[in-house]
């Protein structure tokens, strides 16, 4: 395939897919090149809550837009995506916890996003399997759930019908200068060409500051109508900000199908896919702490996946400043899935010098560059996220 | 619990195991999901062959403690392994493990096998054992395998009349297995000895190919070569022989070689201090599993020279588990009895048409749901592997879906966890 | 059910069902004329495998959910209820 491309995407999950979308409906030649199965890396192992989270202004920015962007798509998207706007619950235990519950209202109204506060009775009503007494809750009406390998896929798909080419499965093993070179040897030629491999992209990038994040999730059987919303504490703010440390939350989330998936755990410096019993032991307690009917629950699997962590919370995207042929998708950590729309469109918008909707300036990639050939800085303060 | 030996499946191969190493002098628990000792061939409900009996007093008379109804879920570090019964969770820590799981039927889709009374094979007679009339009733026995006329001969000792029996695999390979089994009396199956009495009903290269019904099956149609028929029928039992339980030695990491558990020839696999032995090592019949429970029960408390000897016995062994593969192997036939609206994932309701268009099975699973349900793929994963020629994923914790408090309790490697 | 053998009652859905106390309750419900689950798509599903492997013997047991009825035997008093 000696021919030349606009774009070569390099990576199929759910951010990949979302950037081929967009630029192959804007007429630009595109090619995507997988190396394993469409939607199969952390966009398999994900929970799919389609959230606004507000630990920056920039991050407020990026998850609302992308929100929107699913809204608006609800109505095209198969049944398999399984999009429900279910709506989040941050739970707050204690009155210091209600607290932020009314301070996040404030800056999630400053952003346009709609939100009600439920006290402890409301709450019990809406979601009657809680722990009580609970002090009440921030309902954010506003976010879904979808089940991310079909999102991903579907997108594939029309980025297929409008143009695109997707070559499955290979294996990019180097993207530079315009080219990038398959596993099988032979090389795509493209005006661009965007990383998005996810927790591997620094397989092609060493230079890039991401690094990868560990998550366990559980998967229940069907219980329908055990939990309505996401449900996620509150307190994970008083817990999580030992930065660097391990940490869980209550995190769990209501399937179409009646499952509850059952999250969130957060690990630095653990490589291995393999379940570590001791963090998947506490995000449990956790949960049964806020949800104790989950303890009776049958569990059906446990799976662990990794995020593409960045020193600010904040993705990578835009060009590459070592190289004018390379552009980054990457470091989404805990809000690929959410924000994988807006990384398509913000891509595409600079692919096609086009005007962004949002201001893109803070997700530039350039702001770990220090000098020119010097490399991105390291890795300088680490912080949680949520999911 | 801490023991010497722990022995999970009290199947044929785990009562010798646990029985011979117990008569060392050893500490062994034997850990089995099902209520009675036995495994799937020696199940209680039915009068048990000499050697059975032998078997299961020995293991009544022995030091073995016999935990029943637990089912071993996880494997969280060296040394430990979960089980759950009911709402309770125990922890059982091991100097030496044996495994020891069994085997599963396969069965393979074809329209109508999701209707009510059809069955395993195994199945159907597990079901007449756990207390479900068959008197009077008729029945259609089809699949492969030795099993097959044993399964009919049960179930026609129980009064059911039995309507067919269908073996896929041609008379003249059957034939010569088992002209090979009389060279080599009490080897296996006294299932062919058994069938006499159900014999005339037997078809060779045969097999349903529609079951119909409204709320259960009615008649079943067969297929030989170009002759199709169909027959009435309460019940139909089917199953295309024996696919090995190698999900806990997945998970505790032993490596397996095209499907079986991999040992060396004292049954020790590639992960220290864990063995294996019976059917996960490879289909082999009780006799097989017998002596190979004894070798790991032997070679677990370093009785090595004995175990050595039953060994050589072992190796003579070998050419009946090739034989019995290559005389019941599946007609490739088989792989297009599947219509496009049939199901093959139960749990998930997932048609074959919707999986044909997949690559492979992990494309398929996240893209259709097919292995996703609380089978954890063991009915549709050996069906797709032989339909499609795809291979399921690695294993994750738990083996078997288990209660998230069970889960949460899996922190007992660290020890802050009261344990049973 | 063989006679002169003791007996266990229960119910299935309410029903009464007599059965010895080596019948599992997937033979019971089986017995009492039902099946056992109904499939994600509403399809009527019944005991499979007989030995704890296919889960479509799933039942509630004394308001218990995804019971694996063949491995269960029957006792007094018990509930069972099915779809
Ligand atoms: C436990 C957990 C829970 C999460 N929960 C949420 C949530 O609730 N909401 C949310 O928004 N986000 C969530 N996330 C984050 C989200 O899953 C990720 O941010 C998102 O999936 C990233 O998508 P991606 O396409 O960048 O990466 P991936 O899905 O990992 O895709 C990268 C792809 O690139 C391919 N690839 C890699 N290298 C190469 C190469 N050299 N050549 C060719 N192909 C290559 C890989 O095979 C892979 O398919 C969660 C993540 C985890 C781990
Ligand atoms: C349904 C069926 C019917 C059969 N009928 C016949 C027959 O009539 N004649 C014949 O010659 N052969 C028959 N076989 C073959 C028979 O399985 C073997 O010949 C013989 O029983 C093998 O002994 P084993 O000890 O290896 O396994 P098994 O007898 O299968 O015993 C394994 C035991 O381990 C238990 N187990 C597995 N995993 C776990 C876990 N995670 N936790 C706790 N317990 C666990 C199982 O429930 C089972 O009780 C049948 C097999 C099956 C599957
Ligand atoms: S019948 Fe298969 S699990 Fe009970």
């Amino acid at each position: 395939m000696n021919q030349s491309w606009d774009v070569v995407v390099v990576g199929g999950g759910i951010v990949g897919a979302a950037c081929a979308r967009e630029c192959a409906s804007r007429g630009l030649k595109t090619a995507v090149v997988e190396s394993g199965v469409v939607g199969g890396g952390a966009t398999a192992a994900g929970m799919g809550h389609i959230v606004v989270m507000d630990d920056s202004p920039a991050q407020l920015a990026l998850t609302h837009y992308s929100q929107s962007l699913w809204v608006a798509l609800a109505e095209q998207m198969p049944d398999d995506v399984e999009f429900e706007r279910c709506g989040t619950l941050w739970v707050a235990a204690d009155d210091e916890e209600m607290d932020e519950v009314r301070h996040k209202q404030v800056v999630y109204a400053g952003a346009g996003v709609a939100t009600e506060i439920l006290d402890g009775d409301a709450l019990a009503e809406e979601e009657p399997h809680l722990r009580r007494p609970m002090a009440g809750a921030l309902l954010v009406p506003s976010d879904a759930v979808v089940y991310p390998p079909c999102a991903a896929a579907w997108m594939m798909r029309e980025a297929v019908r409008a143009g695109a080419t997707l070559c499955l499965p290979r294996r990019v093993v180097r993207a530079g200068q315009g080219c990038a070179r398959l596993d099988d040897g032979s090389e795509l030629h493209a005006a661009r060409i965007v990383i998005a491999c996810g927790a591997d992209s620094m397989r092609l990038l060493p230079e890039i500051p991401v690094r990868k994040r560990k998550g366990h999730l559980v998967i229940t059987d069907r219980y329908p109508g055990l939990v309505r919303h996401q449900l996620v504490e509150l307190g994970y703010l008083k817990s999580a900000h030992s930065v660097t440390a391990d940490s869980v939350a209550f995190n769990v989330q209501p399937r179409r199908t009646g499952q509850v998936l059952i999250g969130s755990s957060r690990q630095f410096g653990d490589e291995g896919t393999a379940v570590d019993h001791a963090i998947l032991s506490a995000m449990l307690e956790r949960a049964k702490l806020y949800l104790p009917e989950i303890g009776s629950c049958s569990a059906i699997r446990v799976w662990t996946g990794f995020r593409a962590a960045t020193p600010d919370k904040l993705p990578l995207i835009g060009p590459w400043p070592g190289d004018e042929t390379v552009f980054l998708a990457t470091g989404h950590e805990g809000l690929g899935i959410t924000t994988s729309l807006a990384t398509g469109r913000l891509v595409a918008d600079h692919l096609t010098e086009a005007k962004a909707e949002i201001p893109a300036e803070a997700y530039l990639p350039q702001r770990f560059y220090k000098r020119a050939n010097a490399g991105f800085e390291g890795a300088a303060q680490e912080s949680n996220a949520h999911a | 619990m801490r023991f010497d030996v722990v022995v999970v499946g009290a199947g044929p191969a785990g009562i010798a195991a646990s029985v011979t190493s117990a008569r060392e002098g050893r500490r062994v628990a034997l850990v089995d999901d099902n209520l009675a000792a036995g495994g799937q061939i020696w199940r209680s409900g039915e009068a048990l062959p000499r050697n059975a009996q032998k078997w299961i007093a020995a293991l009544r008379s022995s030091e073995v403690l016999h935990l029943r109804g637990l089912q071993v879920f996880d494997h969280p570090a060296a040394g430990v392994i979960l089980a759950e019964r009911g709402e309770d969770c125990v922890a059982l820590r091991y100097s030496k493990l044996i495994l020891a799981t069994g085997a599963r039927e396969l069965f393979l889709p074809f329209p109508g096998w999701t209707l009510p009374n059809v069955f395993g094979a195994g199945g159907l007679d597990a079901m007449a054992r756990g207390g479900l009339p068959v008197a009077g009733k008729r029945v259609v026995v089809a699949g492969t395998g030795p099993l097959l006329l044993a399964v009919a001969a049960h179930l026609a000792a129980r009064g059911a009349k039995i309507v067919a029996i269908c073996e896929q695999a041609p008379l003249r390979r059957v034939v010569a297995f088992a002209g090979r089994m009389l060279k080599q009396p009490g080897k296996l199956l006294q299932g062919v000895g058994y069938g006499w009495g159900v014999r005339s009903k037997i078809h060779f290269s045969c097999w349903p190919v529609a079951a119909y019904g409204k709320t259960a099956i009615e008649s079943v149609t067969l297929r030989k070569g170009k002759k199709q028929w169909t027959v009435f029928c309460d019940f139909l039992g089917c199953g295309f022989h024996l696919v090995p339980n190698t999900e806990l030695a997945q998970l505790i990491g032993c490596q397996i070689d095209e499907g079986f558990v991999a040992t060396d020839e004292l049954q020790q696999t590639s992960v220290e201090n864990v063995l294996c032995a019976g059917e996960p090592t490879g289909i082999g019949g009780v006799e097989m599993a017998l002596i190979e429970g004894q070798i790991a029960g032997l070679a677990a408390v370093g009785a090595v020279e004995e175990a050595r000897r039953l060994a050589r016995r072992r190796r003579k062994m070998l050419g009946f588990v090739s034989a019995l593969r290559k005389a019941y192997a599946l007609d490739p036939e088989l792989r297009r009895l599947a219509a496009e609206n049939t199901i093959v994932c139960r749990c998930e309701d997932v048609a074959h048409g919707a999986l044909r268009e997949h690559r492979c099975w992990r494309d398929a699973k996240l893209q259709t749901r097919c292995g996703m349900g609380p089978c954890q793929g063991r009915v549709c994963g050996a069906a797709t592997e032989f339909l499609f020629g795809w291979r399921a994923d690695g294993v994750r914790p738990p083996v078997f879906p288990a209660l998230v408090s069970s889960l949460a309790g899996a922190n007992f490697v660290s020890g802050n966890s009261s344990e049973a | 059910m063989p006679e002169g053998k003791l007996v266990v009652s229960l119910t299935v859905n309410g029903q009464p069902v007599s059965a010895t106390p080596e019948t599992t309750v997937a033979a019971a419900v089986l017995i009492a004329g039902g099946y056992t689950r109904a499939s994600v798509s509403g399809e009527p599903r019944a005991p499979l495998c007989g030995m704890g492997i296919c889960f479509e013997c799933r039942v509630w047991i004394d308001g218990r959910q995804h019971q694996r009825s063949c491995q269960i035997l029957c006792a007094p008093g018990m509930d069972v209820r099915t779809p």
